[in-house]
């Protein structure tokens, strides 16, 4: 009698268990897709890699280019601004980096970075502040942030003013000479 | 009396449901109901058939019609046409696309970007057909249907018939004849039997018209109809397989939480007198 | 019976809890009302869809607030946001279809549920007040559904939206300024749109807030039961957790399988196709048709072709309309037969079958086309659902003579075949 009454508890137990289980799995399964609809959409996710054709910008230039609904700086460096970058040395600077870990070997003329200032986010001015090359076409490379005056050399690194960090260089890749794939 | 009761309420259900009566008219011929691949519940879409009604859409539809809700990157899509994405990437680029941001205001299309419509504007789409609008495509197949004939409307309901759509567009595309003497066409407007009188579309299809890689497919209007249909379905419902999938899961792992409910339930009661 | 708030006071052991629930005893509350609750043992499972209809209103709420977060409330963009969901967006056409299948869920288990009351008589004394609290529900759940309906900006969302603003014009006098004033201009557009989404959203927490009152009401003089005698002592109930709770439960995951069923293999089946049209104001539909949940109240609408007296047929449409919903509200008074439950008269019993299938005739002929003998019977369906409400279950009340009742529920029990 008394073993009868304990496999019966048993039974129940497991019973319910199994009912708790089963439907803790199913509201949980129907939680997540509630969650995971205000990640970013199929139409947010298929821009989130662009191409961009290099190939009209030329020596001296840049554009700016908008990716994931940022604003992208894409400069065509000269000579200049790429051995004013190359001969700064190291611990003169607040974020060190190397001109060459922010560019793609070859394409060293290339400088690639979002356009938002480490501090607070504005967009930086180009071929402004103290650490533009000055040649006879006037200022060349470097930027300036007007909101709360970051100075960047023609790296895109912090070189004086508020900002903490070098300008970001988002993930990139060249597919050909003249065509890169950002993101 | 729990007899009466019961069947009472099965014919309370029934109505609850109550279809509404003879939604697209169409006072012509009986319609034909085509077997597709993604009717029922298992079924699925056919991607060779998709991806023919989509050369069909293509080279005749698309010449008339947007398709302004398709991007090309949804030809790449599981459960759909399969294209690979390079497919899509090198289909994308044939197509020049309207982008003020670009250097000429225009540039080559790229996986992101929907099909480009055929007409600027819906005044050119109708100066070009006659004053008539060619529809969007997008939805098309979900906002045409055919009634089933008798109680068929109760059945579909258990079957889950969503075909209609299709069903529609292949009976409008085959049934286009020579008009009865009694029936008098305007001027402009072409004799479909399924339609039911005049049409302002000139038939689209005929046998040959669109040349298919697979040779062991018919070239006929008939097949061409039914791919494009197919299509069209795709188009306005491209998640089809994976809600169904996901609809088998939920099913199951509910038909097991209500049984497991109803031996809980049971246990717990088993000691009221109720 | 009558639950007290002085009965078995909760007291946690937690100390914790203790103080929390000395300050502010929502542990007492929530032990008294959804714990302790003593409810008949004898519910059916008729008694289950007032649980199902909480989830109902839960399910809409939650999917809702999403399909918010990406829908475009513009003429323009209104139709393409709707299907950008559907395409797009991360589980967008499962959360979609489930808040437009859920609509037809909702009132599937709200009509179950107000005919259940009204076969067992739940709007009798002491329950008149729960009862038209019901009712204030069903009536913001019909605007509510209305105007979600609008939101997508199809074909049929504009034309129901012109043909029920429309009803307002039927107003004497100031019927064309309210007309205006419901619109926002001198036909449904922008504005229109704008509004019913604002009040779409807003609507579902005001029923919220009328549920709980009619649960408080529901909570004074407890569950009626089949027997429709009221609880005599704790023999004649179980505590509401874990009996009720547990079975309600069992009933809504059995309900869950057709909503399933309808989320995942036929989401478009209960809509219309013209709903996949943008909305056209230059073109209508050549029949349009609500949604299956409005059909009875359409064909009641539309039943009224001819001028009554001064009154002409519009206004007269919309006055047998409004009036079919507003006379539940007098229906404590209409039936004045002491005995609650169907089961124990005879001739209510009848009659209330035939309301059902006079109220499903009046759902058929909604969809029907209005021409020939449709119209004539809807004529007659019409004037049945007045009849039965007006005459029948007065006369009936008076003149029948029930079946004896049990003295208590235990009796009834015990009096079952096993």
């Amino acid at each position: 009698m008394a073993t009868a009454a304990k496999s019966d508890a048993t039974r129940r137990d497991f019973l319910y268990i199994a009912t708790g289980a089963v439907g803790a799995v199913a509201a949980a399964s129907a939680v997540w897709p509630l969650i995971d609809q205000m990640n970013p959409d199929a139409s947010t996710l298929a821009l989130a890699s662009i191409e961009f054709d290099l190939s009209p910008i030329e020596v001296g230039q840049m554009v700016t280019i908008k990716w994931r609904g940022l604003p992208v700086f894409v400069r065509n460096r000269t000579e200049a601004e790429v051995e004013s970058a190359k001969t700064v040395p190291l611990d003169e600077l607040r974020d060190p980096e190397t001109d060459e870990a922010r560019t793609k070997s070859g394409h060293e003329n290339w400088l690639i970075m979002l356009a938002s200032c480490t501090h607070l986010g504005c967009i930086p001015t180009a071929n402004a502040g103290d650490y533009t090359v000055v040649s006879s076409n006037g200022n060349q490379g470097g930027w300036f942030c007007p909101c709360h005056g970051s100075h960047y050399d023609t790296a895109g690194r912090i070189r004086k003013g508020p900002a903490p960090k070098n300008l970001v260089v988002p993930p990139y890749a060249f597919l050909s000479d003249t065509t890169v794939q950002i993101g | 009396m729990i007899k009466a009761k019961t069947i009472l309420m099965a014919i309370a259900l029934a109505g609850l449901f109550s279809a509404p009566a003879n939604a697209s008219g169409t006072a012509g011929v009986e319609p034909k109901f085509s077997d597709w691949t993604f009717g029922g519940l298992f079924g699925t879409y056919d991607e060779h058939q998709l991806q023919r009604g989509f050369q069909v859409f293509r080279e005749v539809c698309a010449a008339c019609h947007s398709a302004n809700l398709i991007s090309f990157r949804n030809l790449s899509e599981e459960g759909g046409l399969n294209y690979s994405e390079s497919q899509v990437k090198a289909l994308a680029a044939e197509y020049t696309i309207a982008d003020p941001a670009s250097l000429d205001g225009e540039r080559s299309g790229i996986p992101a970007d929907r099909w480009p419509a055929p007409f600027a504007t819906e005044q050119d789409a109708r100066d070009a057909n006659n004053g008539a609008l060619p529809p969007d495509f997008s939805v098309l197949a979900k906002a045409r249907t055919v009634q089933r004939p008798g109680l068929g409307w109760i059945m579909n309901y258990f079957i889950a018939y969503q075909e209609g759509g299709p069903d529609y567009v292949y009976n409008l595309m085959t049934n286009y004849a020579e008009a009865p003497h009694d029936v008098e066409i305007p001027a402009g407007q072409y004799y479909n039997a399924f339609f039911g009188g005049g049409i302002a579309m000139a038939p689209p299809l005929a046998d040959g018209l669109v040349t298919y890689d697979d040779a062991s497919v018919p070239m006929t209007t008939e097949q061409y109809a039914k791919d494009v249909s197919a299509f069209m379905m795709w188009m306005a419902e491209p998640h089809l397989i994976a809600r169904k999938e996901l609809g088998f899961k939920v099913l199951i792992i509910l038909s097991a939480f209500a049984v497991l409910m109803y031996l809980t339930k049971r246990k717990l009661w088993s000691n009221v007198k109720h | 019976m009558a639950l007290t708030h002085n009965s078995e006071k909760y007291d946690p052991k937690n100390p914790a809890l203790k103080w929390f629930n000395d300050r502010l005893p929502l542990l007492s509350f929530g032990k008294e009302h959804f714990v302790d609750f003593p409810t008949p043992k004898n519910l059916n499972y008729w008694w289950t869809f007032g649980m199902i209809l909480a989830l109902c209103l839960g399910v809409q709420i939650v999917t809702g607030i999403i399909l918010a977060m990406h829908f475009t409330p513009h003429v323009d963009l209104a139709f393409n946001s709707v299907e950008h969901i559907r395409r797009d967006v991360n589980w967008g056409r499962i959360i979609q279809g489930t808040h437009a299948v859920g609509a037809s869920m909702f009132f599937f288990a709200v009509y179950v549920h107000i005919f259940r009351g009204l076969f067992y008589g739940s709007y009798k004394a002491p329950r008149e007040v729960l009862w038209m609290l019901g009712v204030i529900i069903f009536l913001l759940m019909m605007a509510t559904a209305f105007m979600g309906y609008v939101l997508p900006w199809g074909q049929m969302s504009f034309w129901a939206a012109t043909v029920i603003t429309n009803i307002f014009a039927a107003i004497p006098l100031v019927g064309e300024p309210i007309l205006q004033w419901l619109r926002g201009g001198f036909a449904v557009d922008n504005a229109t749109l704008n509004r019913f989404f604002s009040l779409h959203y807003l609507l579902p927490f005001v029923i919220a807030a009328v549920v709980m009152l009619h649960i408080w009401a529901l909570h004074i003089p407890g569950n009626g039961n089949p027997t429709g005698v009221e609880p005599k002592d704790s023999h004649d109930t179980v505590p509401f957790t874990p009996y009720a709770t547990i079975k309600d439960l069992f009933a809504v995951s059995v309900f869950l399988i057709p909503f399933a069923w309808f989320v995942f293999f036929a989401p478009d089946i209960l809509g219309h196709p013209d709903n996949y049209i943008m909305a056209n104001s230059q073109v209508t539909p050549p029949h349009i048709v609500p949604e299956w949940y409005f059909l009875p109240f359409y064909a009641i609408l539309r039943a009224i072709d001819f001028n009554i007296l001064f009154i002409d047929s519009k206004l007269g449409g919309v006055i047998f309309f409004a009036g079919s919903i507003l006379i539940l509200f007098f229906l404590p008074w209409l039936d004045v037969s002491k005995v609650r439950s169907g089961s124990f008269r005879p001739m209510f019993r009848i009659f209330f079958w035939v309301f059902v299938l006079d109220f499903l005739l009046l759902m058929y002929l909604g969809a029907q086309p209005a021409e020939g003998i449709y119209v004539t019977l809807a004529k007659v369906a019409t004037a049945y659902y007045f009849l039965h409400f007006l005459v029948i279950l007065p006369v009936v009340s008076r003149i029948e003579t029930p079946k004896p009742l049990p003295t208590s529920i235990s009796e009834a029990v015990l009096a079952k075949p096993a």
